[in-house]
């Protein structure tokens, strides 16, 4: 059927390469008027290097496009853009601050002056069902409310084809749904959507066409309504997959939690970050809590206020009935704590120093890595190298800077260093982000591991599905509060969204939150 | 202690005292809303004075003087963006060695100008307008760049408020990897800003060794870069504020050399340290981490990189 509709773009053997790594080799796929089209693959697979390239941001180093039949080689954006392609990106391209109206004049090519664009932006908005306020700043939207922005600056600008980069993972699922309405009435009226995702779910719902990517490569191609979801998983990965096992649970016969927060509130240190108001939850030993919600919610304060990185008052945080709210990380890693925050490169992990470096800044405490205060090198090397066999880190060697490893390979390292000091209570906050489906899965079954052996855990991540997985109770952090936790078991997609507060700012759009 | 202060006078002379800190703070401004952290506004600042003083005493034409003051102070920005922008050099450094860097080299260009007049620049002539009680003098006895640095700030302001070439700016100091992305040419456009805060700090301090002074002698900024510095964060990264700024800390030099002569009890010491006192404070309240509640841009400092 959707071959009858003329072909918009096509892409004949491109390939490019950076030191060191293939990013895409030989890739062909074409994309017809109207058609919602899915890039496929893992993280790493390649995927947002080739729309880079369709996008001008990334030139090719071989191979050709054509656009409505005719050779097509953007040196720039401004000459993709003018052809007709727009591109929301995966992580957003806004101002935190600048207004909605100054955002979306920044990219177009020629925006009308800024009080007709703010009456333009309101106009489009309301015809496609996206609420928006052309006079608020940025960075006091939610990242539902965001996106919109992003989008309708595509919209403004009449594409043929509009790219969305990884468009869901930071939304809850009514934003979802609204999300996939717009575009199936873009696509209705002829526009062309390429749509990069590794959620297959929302591919089969969405998507006519799938090109399925693999270490650079087209390894495949599909209509994803004719395939499970563990098909295209699987063609994606190139291994057929196994699901995290759980060990037996032990009754530990506690008199505490091992982890007791109560009426934690505190102060975001972040700009334009969430204060966490009077958040309340327990975690016994061998529970793994998952906490969930959109990000920029509370996730990254949370994180911070469970190391110790911002202190808070006493009786907020409790391990086993003891106060420990006014420590530091280090004394909070001598009573068991281990902690790995979202951001790898700068936060869990120094990027200018070597892996046998790193491994000592957290592991110095638990893995006794000094001696009468020096550093005790080779026990640090021999942890490292540890660390790396285990959790089969891709590496040269431990003496390679942590800023040398891919995401996935740092992460892999990073969390490998928290689980092997053998903790009590473990704090992570989105552990799989950027890491490839194999490698994630050996993660999460590592995490129920360290739980089956005693450990309290509590998982921050966006990732519904892996939380669903491993976790035991399941709460929802939105706009700085927490809900109540409820068991995992009989929890529906549904109840869910709306523990996660529903689809943000669609009632009132002009009410500040 | 004040009756010997003319207040018409002293405001005049405020006016005066603080075109140099003012042309400086507003083209720092504009570097930092673009995201770069320039600390080397006192080595540009000298370098115009010299290259100014230069200038006019080899051609006789005070305006060439300050264009020359303004060329030189961009050439040394120049060296600053090559560093920054091309070779990622830390910002923060290159910027402190700039200072160091047009320090030497003013005093040596300087050699053998030592004691020169420099031609003088004539008040604009308002003829009768200069005649009006207390508001002549305060208004209309100035020359041509004491009015030009009121219009610049003006221009300035209209330019990042209400223009696209504004907006790309401050998108560009507010998040280069976005703009980056939307493509917009982040080197570039940094680069422009730099030329100019190199231009307004060379301009300022050929104003010092032309008019303020007048004439050469080594060190002759003294510390007017570092107060510029903290006049744009004082003003939290407004234009018009930096006007405010300005005026505030040239009203305390003016104030202080005016306490000097009126013979003042309190020590002449305290006196001449107050501005840079000040100056302290503010800068300690930059770097608090607080900067970003003072509307500080987001990317102020960090190098840009582009993968392609």
């Amino acid at each position: 059927m959707t071959s009858a509709k003329p072909v918009l773009l096509s892409v004949e053997g491109i390939t490019k390469a950076y030191p060191g790594v293939v990013a895409n080799a030989d890739v062909s796929f074409q994309i017809h008027q109207g058609e919602v089209h899915a890039l496929l693959g893992e993280n790493g697979a390649g995927k947002s290097t080739l729309v880079k390239m369709i996008y001008g941001l990334v030139k090719p180093d071989q191979g050709r496009m054509t656009w409505r039949g005719a050779a097509y080689a953007p040196s720039e954006p401004r000459a993709a853009r003018a052809a007709g392609v727009a591109m929301v990106f995966q992580h957003f391209s806004l101002f935190e601050a600048l207004n909605v109206a100054e955002n979306v004049a920044l990219g177009m090519e020629n925006p009308p002056a800024l009080g007709a664009l703010a009456a333009k932006i309101t106009q489009v908005s309301e015809a496609y069902g996206l609420p928006l306020d052309p006079t608020r700043m940025v960075g006091d939207l939610s990242a539902g409310e965001r996106q919109r922005v992003e989008i309708i600056r595509c919209l403004l600008q009449d594409p043929k084809l509009l790219i969305m980069d990884e468009p869901t993972s930071v939304l809850t699922p009514q934003e979802v749904d609204i999300l996939f309405k717009t575009l199936r009435q873009l696509a209705a009226e002829g526009t062309a959507i390429l749509y990069i995702s590794h959620k297959l779910e929302e591919i089969r719902a969405l998507c006519d066409e799938a090109t399925i990517l693999r270490r650079g490569r087209v390894v495949g191609t599909c209509t994803p309504r004719e395939r499970t979801a563990r098909e295209m998983a699987e063609m994606m990965v190139g291994a057929v997959l196994t699901p995290p096992e759980r060990g037996a649970k032990k009754d530990w016969g506690d008199n505490h939690p091992a982890l007791e927060i109560t009426n934690l509130s505190v102060e975001s240190p972040i700009p334009f970050g969430t204060a966490l108001k009077a958040v309340s939850f327990t975690v016994q030993r061998g529970e793994v809590l998952g906490i969930a919600g959109v990000a920029g919610n509370g996730q990254d304060e949370l994180l911070l206020a469970l190391s110790g990185e911002i202190r808070t008052a006493e009786g907020m945080v409790k391990a086993t009935g003891v106060s420990v709210g006014p420590l530091g990380p280090n004394d909070r890693r001598r009573i068991g704590f281990v902690m790995a925050p979202e951001d790898r490169l700068g936060h869990a992990a120094a990027p200018d120093m070597s892996l046998v470096e790193n491994a000592f800044l957290t592991g110095a405490v638990r893995k006794g890595l000094t001696r009468h205060g020096f550093i005790d090198w080779a026990a640090t090397r021999d942890f490292a190298d540890r660390i790396i066999k285990a959790y089969d880190v891709r590496t040269p060697g431990s003496h390679v800077a942590a800023r040398a490893l891919s995401g996935g390979n740092l992460q892999k390292f990073v969390i490998g260093r928290e689980l092997s000091q053998s903790p009590d209570v473990i704090v992570i906050n989105q552990p799989t982000w950027g890491v490839d489906a194999a490698a994630a899965a050996a993660i999460r079954q590592a995490i129920l591991d360290r739980a089956t052996e005693g450990a309290a855990v509590v998982v921050i991540s966006q990732d519904l599905d892996e939380l669903l997985e491993i976790s035991d109770s399941f709460a929802v952090l939105n706009a700085g509060r927490l809900t109540a936790p409820r068991p995992v078991k009989g929890l529906t997609i549904d109840q869910i969204g709306l523990m996660m507060g529903g689809a943000h700012g669609m009632e009132t759009a002009h009410v500040p939150a | 202690m004040f009756g010997a202060i003319n207040p018409a006078v002293l405001i005049a002379s405020l006016m005066v005292a603080s075109v140099p800190i003012m042309l400086a703070a507003l083209g720092e401004l504009v570097v930092e809303k673009s995201g770069v952290l320039n600390l080397g506004v006192e080595g540009m600042m000298i370098i115009g004075a010299i290259c100014g003083f230069i200038t006019a005493v080899t051609t006789g034409s005070p305006l060439l003087g300050f264009a020359g003051g303004a060329a030189g102070g961009a050439a040394l920005a120049l060296i600053f963006a090559v560093l920054t922008q091309s070779l990622l050099a830390n910002q923060v450094a290159t910027g402190l060695a700039l200072t160091l860097f047009g320090l030497g080299l003013s005093s040596l260009m300087g050699q053998g100008y030592n004691g020169i007049k420099p031609p003088l620049t004539a008040a604009v002539p308002f003829g009768p307008l200069r005649d009006i009680p207390g508001l002549g003098r305060i208004l209309f006895s100035h020359d041509w760049v004491v009015y030009f640095s009121i219009l610049i700030i003006a221009a300035t302001w209209y330019v990042l408020k209400y223009t696209r070439t504004g907006l790309i700016i401050r998108a560009v100091g507010e998040n280069h990897d976005a703009a980056h992305a939307l493509g917009y040419k982040v080197n570039r456009i940094r680069l422009a800003c730099i030329l100019f805060g190199g231009a307004m700090a060379g301009m300022g301090g050929a104003y010092i060794s032309l008019i303020r002074v007048p004439q050469w002698t080594d060190g002759i900024t003294a510390g007017a870069g570092w107060i510029a510095l903290a006049i744009v964060v004082f003003a939290s990264w407004k234009p018009w504020r930096v006007l405010i700024g300005a005026y505030l800390f040239g009203g305390i030099t003016v104030l202080q050399l005016n306490l000097q002569a009126a013979g003042s009890s309190i020590p002449v010491e305290y006196l001449s340290m107050s501005p840079y006192l000040i100056t302290i404070l503010v800068l300690v309240i930059m770097s608090s981490g607080k900067g970003r509640t003072l509307n500080a841009p987001a990317a102020l400092g960090q190098n840009f990189h582009a993968t392609r």
